[in-house]
């Protein structure tokens, strides 16, 4: 059976793939279901990218990166380019390797000892895996917020400044300046300038990760990495979150992951489908969720498997 | 599908019981309670033995057969078992006259006890204790009062001054005295030092010749101020000599004691209840902040207690960093392997050897080993001259080294425990915001461990200041008057021998000449050896909950 298969094929394929309740084996084993089928069964598909994402100016480009834990290969031959001032949507089924890629991209990977990885990934045109790129350096011009809010055991203030503490600045208005500025970048501001120099760890879990995401912009980073930044908050903090991304968009290049569609149809400009380690499609947001090119894309968002 | 047989029923009575779990509830807290009363039994016990020693017990007159008669605190009972009778163990003193500090009395062969009002119990410098009836106060051959009520409130009029000028005469004789000659050693060091310095061939050298001249400078001064010293001295004692108090004894013999070796006198049979406690006030007082004397019995232990707490504090100072250092390469630097398992269980171990191979250790290479070496360097002088080593035999720095190896185990694993368990998304945040390993260890890692790493140091120390095995290798003493932190310049002499609470107890339970008297001595230094510990740890424990106030406000 061919791995490549054109893409207007299947528009007309019959519906239903993998396997779904109903569908026979022959059903599956139809040309829209083989994709999923060939990258479960370890053959390379190629992703398909709208043609859209080409003509944004990328921040990042990922460059047929693979990346293996140990034997197990965990990414394979990914390759996309994130534009620049846009939000851009990771997402896929759990364990499709959308975290390692995020991982990767501020090279946190480094500290499991198992990793291996070929390829490269480029900020604004500096090879990121370039064994003379300083990880420090480069770590400084990316900003990051994980899954569960992890504020440091500090005060609110030293959590937001902490970037530009460990670069050694003691210069008073600058911090406060900054301090100010990236609250309310966070929309926190008028919820904390009262209690600055409070722990941050007596915040509430939706006003921790915004205290998170504050202390990512605080640098001014080239790339805003989140990583399913709402998985760990009820509806009412996810909507502040949420918003949030709103307003950060087109001033930061935003790449977050997230499990959850709707969050991706509101938040994100674009989104890449992953599966298995694999990007499967990836283009306008308004197009994988309206008429992605792909089935399997479609079955996906539209809540059929996953 | 449905079955034909209907299934067992599942719940038996004893499987209801364990699964509700009393029994367990019953099991793990007997467990608890049982601990507890153990711990809190063994407190009682030290407390109430330790602080019962200096009460004024009162003197017992007990006629015996065949005349014999004794005035003593009864110190013990014995109750009447099958044909033998009951008998009592009476602290009789008086050890010159008697030849025994205590004697046991038949209470069948007892015809009479009574309480004396006038019964006085003496504390003497040496020679233990004297019991008596007070006879006459005599200056010289002037007789000042006679009869007993005369006689104690003459005593008590007198006692006071002269003591007073006894402590002046000791001060004068053990610092001044001993400043002056610690200055001519000095002087004279120097000189033997100089000649050191010079090549064997050159002869008197003009180092040597300077030296030779300070030495003689120092020596005049020394001598005019000793004279100095002589007369004043001399003075005192003038004024002492002659006064002593006439005692009678049960039986009859008289004993004058000179009045400036009288360390307190006391009428227990007709004290209030504020006069026995004023008593033991000053017995504690005495025994908190004086020197010890009758071969530690006797006294107080502030050396000891100096001894022990400068150690403790040093060793903590000393095996705080080397552990959290340690702690940290294996836990945030080091590579998980072998290797790493192999030094982890090497450390685990390490806390199981016996504490006196550590002693053995130190003694041969902190003692024998470095300072001899630094007595080679830097000390030779006292070496040649002297045939004194400085650094080079036990003192508080090897002991407080060797203790600190002792602990470093602790401190290591409890250290390690803390790091682990510093969430790892604290870590990756703090790289993720560009900072490098040790910016994350300093500002994240170590202040949200620093909790953790304090309980270790405090379970460190507590097990360093109830060492005594390895102590008496590396430095503690049965007696070192003077203390490794003075006055004296430069203040700090790290390889001075010291005294310590812990070696006392053994010291004075098992090597003193008059252990039945020294017994109650025993209770008391346990008991301040117990309290001296929760005073530090308690401090240890103040520092923690502050730090953890300032890092961890509030948990998640």
């Amino acid at each position: 059976m061919s791995t490549n298969v054109e893409p207007s094929s299947t528009r007309d394929a019959p519906s239903g793939f993998a396997g779904g309740p109903g569908s026979g084996a022959a059903a599956a084993a139809g040309a829209a279901g083989d994709r999923l089928v060939a990258v479960a069964s370890g053959r390379d598909v190629p992703s398909e990218l709208h043609p859209e994402v080409r003509e944004e100016t990328p921040v990042l480009e990922i460059d047929r990166f693979n990346l293996w834990y140990g034997a197990k290969q965990a990414l394979h031959g990914i390759t996309m380019p994130i534009p620049n001032n846009k939000v851009t949507a990771l997402i896929g089924p759990s364990g499709c390797g959308k975290s390692t890629l995020l991982r990767s991209v501020n090279r946190l990977n480094d500290l499991v000892q198992s990793v291996r990885i070929t390829g490269d990934m480029r900020l604004n045109g500096d090879s990121i895996y370039d064994p003379r790129m300083d990880v420090i350096e480069l770590r400084k011009r990316m900003g990051m917020v994980f899954q569960k809010p992890n504020p440091f055991p500090m005060s609110i203030y030293e959590n937001v400044v902490y970037a530009l503490r460990i670069d050694g600045e003691t210069n008073r208005a600058v911090l406060d300046e900054v301090c100010e500025l990236s609250l309310r970048g966070a929309a926190l501001w008028d919820e904390v300038k009262d209690r600055l120099h409070d722990s941050a760890l007596g915040l509430s879990g939706g006003q921790q990760q915004r205290l998170c995401i504050a202390r990512a912009i605080a640098a001014e980073p080239e790339v805003l990495l989140l990583d399913e930044p709402c998985s760990a908050l009820d509806p009412i903090a996810t909507g502040k979150v949420e918003d949030l991304i709103q307003e950060l968009r087109g001033r930061y290049s935003v790449l977050i992951v997230t499990h959850n569609m709707q969050q991706a149809s509101r938040t994100s400009d674009y989104t890449a489908f992953m599966y298995l380690g694999r990007l499967i499609e990836y283009g306008p947001t308004t197009g994988i969720f309206t008429k992605p090119i792909l089935r399997e894309t479609e079955a996906y968002v539209t809540g059929r498997f996953g | 599908m449905s079955s034909e047989h209907p299934r067992p029923r599942r719940r038996s009575a004893h499987a209801s019981l364990t699964a509700h779990g009393e029994p367990w509830v019953w099991l793990t807290g007997g467990a608890l309670a049982l601990s507890i009363a153990m711990i809190t039994g063994l407190l009682l016990f030290i407390a109430a033995r330790g602080a019962a020693t200096f009460w004024p017990a009162p003197l017992e007159l007990v006629e015996a057969a065949a005349g014999r008669r004794a005035l003593g605190e009864v110190s013990a009972r014995e109750a009447a078992r099958g044909d033998a009778g009951g008998r009592r163990l009476l602290r009789i003193a008086n050890f010159e006259l008697t030849g025994n500090h205590f004697e046991w009395f038949d209470d069948g062969a007892i015809s009479a006890t009574s309480r004396p009002p006038w019964a006085t119990a003496v504390e003497r410098l040496e020679g233990g204790r004297f019991h008596g009836f007070p006879v006459r106060l005599l200056h010289g051959t002037e007789v000042v009062a006679e009869g007993p009520e005369a006689t104690w409130a003459a005593f008590e009029r007198e006692h006071g001054p002269v003591r007073r000028r006894w402590r002046e005469t000791v001060r004068i004789d053990k610092h001044d005295r001993g400043r002056l000659q610690r200055e001519l050693r000095a002087a004279r060091l120097a000189v033997v030092q100089a000649g050191l310095d010079a090549d064997d061939d050159a002869g008197r050298t003009p180092a040597v010749v300077a030296a030779e001249a300070a030495e003689r400078e120092t020596a005049g001064r020394v001598e005019a101020a000793v004279a100095l010293l002589d007369e004043r001295t001399a003075a005192l004692r003038g004024q002492n000599a002659g006064w002593g108090l006439e005692m009678e004894t049960a039986e009859g013999g008289r004993k004058v004691i000179p009045l400036e070796a009288i360390v307190r006198a006391w009428q227990p049979n007709r004290l209030s209840f504020t006069g026995k406690l004023g008593v033991y006030g000053s017995r504690w007082g005495e025994f908190l902040a004086d020197d010890p004397r009758e071969a530690n019995s006797a006294g107080g232990v502030f050396p000891a207690i100096w001894g022990t707490v400068a150690m403790t504090l040093i060793m903590a100072l000393l095996v705080a960093p080397f552990g959290v250092l340690a702690a940290l390469y294996l836990r945030e630097y080091a590579a998980r392997g072998p290797v790493t398992t192999a030094v982890r269980i090497a450390i685990n171990n390490l806390a199981g050897v016996p504490s006196i191979v550590y002693g053995a250790f130190g003694l041969g290479f902190f003692c024998y080993g470095l300072g001899a070496g630094i007595d080679e360097l830097f000390f030779r002088a006292s070496l040649v001259a002297d045939k004194q080593p400085t650094f080079g035999t036990g003192g508080l720095l090897w002991a407080s080294l060797t203790l600190a190896l002792l602990t470093l185990p602790v401190v290591i694993v409890a250290t390690e425990e803390a790091l682990s368990a510093v969430p790892n998304s604290m870590r990756e945040g703090s790289y993720a915001c560009g900072a490098g390993k040790w910016q994350t260890i300093r500002r994240i890692v170590l202040p949200r461990a620093l909790p953790g790493i304090m309980t270790g140091l405090i379970l460190a120390m507590a097990r360093g200041a109830g060492e005594v095995a390895p102590l008496m290798l590396v430095g503690v003493k049965k007696l070192a008057v003077d203390l490794p932190i003075d006055g004296t310049f430069p203040f700090v002499h790290p390889e001075r021998e010291f005294m310590h609470l812990a070696y006392l107890i053994y010291d004075v339970g098992f090597q003193s000449p008059n252990s039945q008297a020294a017994q109650p001595m025993v209770f008391t230094i346990t008991f301040l050896l117990v309290t001296i510990i929760v005073l530090l740890n308690v401090a240890a424990i103040w520092l923690r909950s502050r730090l953890q106030r300032r890092y961890v406000a509030q948990q998640f």
